[in-house]
């Protein structure tokens, strides 16, 4: 566990997570949202968890980014806030 | 005082995971997009995971794959590797997330072909006018 490089990616994952929620296009937001995943899974894999970061990565990162881009899809990309 | 700083800054990761916890439930109390409240659930969650697998990671300590014959021959230092523990039972908490997602995913699609919006006060309006 490199602390440097901890911090730098904790200030990354709460700056997309920010940025997720306040962004009003909701494709973008999810967009956004499949980066912050994939920051996570490297913090992951930085700190020795490299089973979990293996899941995220596939599942956090892959899946339930097709499935929130499927439901946007089907339904509609405009949010009010 | 700089005791107290320094107590603050040495469990500097704690304080971002409280942090990224405290967005995800602006995200879920404070918006109105369902959409943007299952967002602010899947922040909430990845958080509480991170804090869990954070309490397993040791300084200097390397990934939890040993050398087979080392460990038969007992010569593993504890120091040396992270506890997997915390992996194992957040790897549960990834996979039961994404199915809560998808489920609520197909709820939300159910909702927007009744109501034809995804907005919480919109779709109160029009239960009242019902």
């Amino acid at each position: 566990m490199i602390w440097q490089l901890d911090l730098f990616l904790l200030i990354l994952v709460v700056i997309c997570a920010v940025a997720t929620i306040t962004v009003k296009d909701l494709l973008s937001a999810t967009i956004i949202f499949s980066a912050y995943s994939f920051l996570m899974c490297l913090l992951w894999a930085e700190m020795g968890a490299v089973d979990v970061a293996f899941t995220e990565a596939t599942v956090g990162a892959g899946v339930s980014t097709i499935f929130f881009i499927a439901a946007i899809f089907r339904t509609t990309r405009r949010s009010k806030d | 005082m700089e005791d107290i700083a320094a107590h603050i800054m040495a469990k500097y990761n704690y304080w971002i995971y409280v942090v990224l916890m405290m967005i995800g439930f602006y995200a879920m109390i404070g918006k109105r997009n369902l959409v943007k409240k299952l967002l602010g659930m899947n922040i909430f969650q990845t958080s509480i995971i991170l804090f869990f697998i954070s309490t397993g990671a040791k300084k200097g300590g390397s990934i939890p794959i040993l050398d087979k014959y080392a460990a038969l021959q007992g010569a593993v230092d504890v120091n040396q590797v992270v506890n997997p523990l915390p992996h194992v039972l957040m790897l549960t908490a990834i996979v039961v997330g994404v199915s809560v997602t998808g489920v609520a995913l197909a709820v939300m699609q159910r909702i927007y072909r009744k109501y034809g919006t995804l907005e919480e006060d919109e779709i109160l309006l029009k239960i009242e006018n019902e």
